[in-house]
């Protein structure tokens, strides 16, 4: 979790593994190896790959530790070593795509929302609006993590392309900022939140399925409402 | 159309706000798009949901969080790790 102090604390974890102090290096496996393996899927196709692509990126820190000078945060430098890794190839298979390459490929520039669920852009009076707009989901104070809801969620994120997975999982599960996340998958922030926005917008949509929760706009009777307003404000 | 000199009333249609609301809520819009999204939020219950509803996506994902590696690969790395410390 990026909480103010976190740099901190890996700071002091990294000064005591240059010590060859196993509790440190313990605690920094602990504490940065989730995150790991789902950047690590994001540039591999299988999660035994991953393992291996993390287990050497530990092993590339534990050997460099001695060489790392602080100019970038201690987990900057870590996911920094861990694409240098899985970017590597070797013998294995591994995908040899640049993050910002794999995020280019997925965007297909699709909308958010279905654009059948607005009026049409020459409408005559609302054009673009919504013709079934989003619901109230029920019992959002129980909290969407409890109960069937977390399943269609945690399947939802599961089910995003590479890039996408990534920076979702990376802000808004791992909770870090949008600047760890661009230091850390060396792209511009503008992508970035391209990304999130193309995830969120697809758990959102997973979610609105999941609780069928549209509503229709009945506009005849808006326009009804308008015109009656409108002949009440200038009756003539 | 951004522009509010332009269009200093033109609405924001419902099928653009969907399409800003990260950049929203990133902090990331211009003041000028960042107020008109906002207008248009007063007076659009549809966007308004919509809205509220990004948030509790981003908000509830925490909540989906494992602290835990595999058993094998943590003690793996260990291993890796005491080999290395005995002979560098």
């Amino acid at each position: 979790m990026s909480s103010p102090g976190a740099d901190q604390i890996d700071e002091r974890l990294a000064a005591r593994l240059r010590a060859g102090d196993e509790r440190a290096f313990a605690a920094l496996v602990d504490r940065h190896s989730h995150a790991l393996l789902r950047v690590a899927m994001a540039y591999v196709p299988s999660r035994a790959v991953a393992e291996e692509v993390v287990q050497e990126t530990w092993i590339a820190v534990m050997r460099g530790i001695g060489a790392f000078e602080g100019r970038s945060s201690l987990k900057t430098w870590i996911f920094r070593i861990l694409t240098n890794v899985a970017m590597r190839g070797g013998s294995r298979e591994r995908r040899s795509v640049p993050f910002a390459a794999l995020a280019a490929a997925e965007d297909t520039g699709e909308p958010s929302v279905e654009p059948d669920r607005f009026l049409p852009a020459d409408h005559e009076l609302f054009p673009g609006h919504w013709v079934l707009m989003p619901a109230r989901w029920p019992s959002p104070e129980e909290g969407l993590l409890a109960g069937e809801t977390r399943a269609v969620i945690a399947a939802a994120v599961d089910e995003l392309p590479a890039a996408q997975r990534t920076v979702i999982a990376l802000r808004d599960i791992e909770g870090w900022s949008s600047e760890e996340v661009c230091a850390a998958l060396e792209i511009s922030a503008g992508n970035q939140r391209i990304l999130l926005h193309r995830a969120r917008t697809r758990v959102r949509a997973a979610l609105e399925d999941y609780f069928g929760a549209v509503e229709a706009i009945d506009y005849d009777a808006v326009t009804a409402a308008l015109i009656r307003d409108t002949e009440r404000q200038d009756p003539t | 159309m951004n522009d509010d000199h332009v269009h200093p009333d033109g609405d924001l249609a419902c099928i653009e706000e969907v399409e800003l609301i990260t950049d929203y809520l990133e902090g990331a819009l211009p003041d000028r798009d960042r107020r008109r999204l906002e207008r248009h939020l007063e007076s659009c219950p549809g966007c308004t949901e919509y809205l509220e509803q990004m948030k509790m996506v981003a908000g509830s994902l925490g909540g989906l969080r494992e602290e835990a590696i595999p058993p094998e690969l943590r003690e793996s790395l260990l291993a890796s790790f005491r080999a290395l410390r005995s002979d560098p």
